[in-house]
């Protein structure tokens, strides 16, 4: 279920823009990977690109190559809409559908992937998945509820059993607590350790408490300066990159010395 | 805790929470946030409100005084002798077949004007790369402009001639639906000709809001159907389309209301009689309230006057009816509404 990504020589574009360049990165499975770095560089670029969601903006591409599963994601012929069924993915914003009721979200995604279960099936698969994000507690009475009537933190628990509903090998995560106040957080934090026994998570945060707590490997992402491309900087260990990290600059950002 | 400065603003601080709940025994200082003199609002603000109230009271009276004009000089007719009446007949049975030829050239303009102008809007807000949709948009507001007498024009000349040969065909394989039971009219003004009229005139507005309300679909709403593995079509009937729900129903609305009053483009193209005929191609048509008012006005005089104004009534009276019913389907599904995104 939980797959390996290996990005090599991985530059991104927008246009003529290179946005990032030259990353070498591989995300094992059954780990949480956590992307830190200044605002601008890079790293929720890197992030959608590996499901292909940076594209949805025109003039986006990539050189180099992703590959999961021995298959090169952006090889020829392979269509972005699959890509994104394997790889699933949660915002910085809680975006549950509001014209959905909760039990309809969930199945949004099975829905899509022509998934034509019978009622029962259906709402065992509901409960499953909403228990697999700590949300069916509070949300069992009110299944039939806008998601919208949720809380920001429920919400976007909501999202997370949205995006695993469909059982993809790897789940996005873009700064998936930053509207989020700190007990919400610790609801998703405690939720991600729980995840990776079945997924790859890969997140992106701006709060190094959160990368050092949850992950156990970390990228750190810099720009030389307005206008230049994204890089990655060092990659390792979590207790590395926090501890004893190699590069200077690493070790001025993790420790606020920055800029 | 700092040593409060000795005019310090609150009386509370420096002292030992809960203290200050007691506060009798503290003099306080003046707040200074209260306005000193007992000055009227800021004048600004006065002119703004004011200006926005009056607006608002505006539209209320120039409703209020259509209604008045409307029911003082139609209520004659309501009344009046039928023999007096357009037809020699009574005033229900003489406004019967123009609501009901107004109703249905609407709705068929709607039914034709309403997918047609989704499809064109989606096509510019999602589909078409950013010039050509900003080109595509400006030609379709460039539709509104033109005056509803060209439309008639255009509508008795090209598109009534041209029509009657797929009316041809209608009558000849549709011809069991009673839409189409001919015989098909020569001239090819006929109601389904105004129909398409209509359509085309109500097109640009149903389009333009069409398009402004996809547009706002949230894009962080558009993202979460594509990482779920949404093509573009899925996207748009998952995100875009139950968003802007109410604003389709809104412009089908003001398609809708245009399409009712609408009056000399349907006079110029519509060859009508009086009768209730549910035949589109055929040359016995009913006529449209707007249409008759503005073809019979010049030679009515008295209690047929009263007889057209009690008719504008009436269209009035269906006009609020279908707003009415609109609005009701909008708040219908409220909590579900993309506006709570």
């Amino acid at each position: 279920m939980s797959k390996r990504i290996e990005a090599s020589d991985l530059d991104i574009y927008y246009g003529k823009f290179r946005a990032v360049e030259q990353v070498n990165m591989t995300i094992e499975p059954r780990t949480v990977t956590a992307l830190i770095g200044p605002s601008g560089c890079g790293k929720s670029t890197y992030l959608r690109s590996l499901n292909r969601m940076h594209e949805v903006i025109p003039g986006a591409y990539v050189e180099g190559k992703v590959v999961m599963d021995g298959e090169d994601l952006y090889g020829p012929g392979v269509d972005p809409v699959v890509v994104r069924r394997h790889i699933g993915m949660v915002f910085q914003r809680p975006n549950p559908f509001p014209t959905m009721s909760i039990y309809d979200n969930v199945i949004a995604g099975v829905k899509l992937n022509g998934g034509r279960l019978r009622k029962a099936a259906l709402d065992e698969m509901v409960e499953n998945t909403l228990r697999g994000a700590n949300l069916w507690e509070e949300v069992k009475d009110r299944l039939g509820r806008p998601g919208s009537s949720l809380s920001g933190g429920q919400q976007q628990r909501l999202c997370i059993a949205r995006a695993i509903a469909t059982k993809p090998a790897v789940l996005l995560m873009d700064e998936p607590c930053s509207a989020l106040d700190p007990i919400s957080t610790l609801a998703i934090e405690d939720l991600m350790q729980q995840l990776k026994n079945d997924f790859t998570i890969v997140i992106v945060t701006h709060n190094m408490q959160q990368a050092a707590r949850v992950s156990d490997k970390t990228g750190f992402f810099n720009i030389a300066g307005t206008g230049k491309p994204g890089k990655l900087i060092e990659f390792d260990d979590t207790s590395i990159i926090f501890g004893n990290p190699k590069e200077k600059a690493t070790e001025d950002y993790v420790s606020g010395r920055f800029g | 805790m700092t040593q409060p400065a000795a005019n310090s603003g609150s009386p509370s601080s420096g002292s030992p929470p809960g203290a200050s709940q007691g506060g009798s025994s503290v003099t306080e200082p003046p707040n200074k946030y209260v306005r000193k003199k007992r000055s009227p609002v800021r004048l600004g603000d006065r002119i703004f409100s004011g200006a926005a109230v009056g607006a608002g009271i505006l539209i209320l009276v120039a409703l209020a005084a259509v209604a008045v004009f409307l029911l003082i000089e139609g209520l004659p007719a309501f009344t009046a002798d039928p023999s007096d009446l357009p037809g020699d007949q009574n005033f229900w049975s003489f406004v019967g077949p123009l609501l009901f030829g107004t109703v249905f050239a609407a709705v068929i303009a709607l039914l034709i004007a309403t997918p047609l102008s989704i499809g064109i809007a989606l096509f510019i807000s999602h589909y078409a790369p950013r010039r050509l949709a900003q080109g595509l948009g400006y030609l379709i507001d460039l539709l509104a402009a033109i005056p509803s007498v060209v439309y008639g024009l255009w509508g008795i000349f090209f598109l009534a001639p041209h029509a009657v040969p797929v009316f041809r065909w209608l009558e000849k394989y549709l011809g069991w639906l009673p839409f189409f039971d001919g015989p098909t009219s020569a001239t090819g003004r006929t109601m389904l000709t105004a129909g398409l009229v209509l359509a085309v005139m109500i097109l640009p507005i149903m389009t333009a809001v069409n398009r402004e309300v996809f547009l706002q679909t949230p894009r962080l709403q558009e993202e979460a159907s594509l990482a779920l593995g949404a093509t573009r079509y899925e996207m748009i009937r998952m995100t875009v389309l139950p968003f802007a729900q109410s604003g389709i129903v809104s412009s089908s609305m003001l398609g809708l209301g245009r399409a009712l009053g609408e009056t000399l483009a349907v006079a110029m193209v519509l060859s009508a009689t009086d009768v209730v005929s549910f035949d589109v191609i055929s040359s016995t048509n009913s006529s449209t309230i707007a249409a008759n008012i503005a073809l019979d006005f010049p030679e009515s005089s008295g209690i047929r006057l009263n007889a057209l104004i009690a008719s504008g009534l009436v269209l009035f009276a269906v006009t609020f009816f279908v707003n009415y019913v609109a609005r009701a389907i909008v708040n219908r599904r409220r909590e579900f509404s993309g506006a709570n995104a």
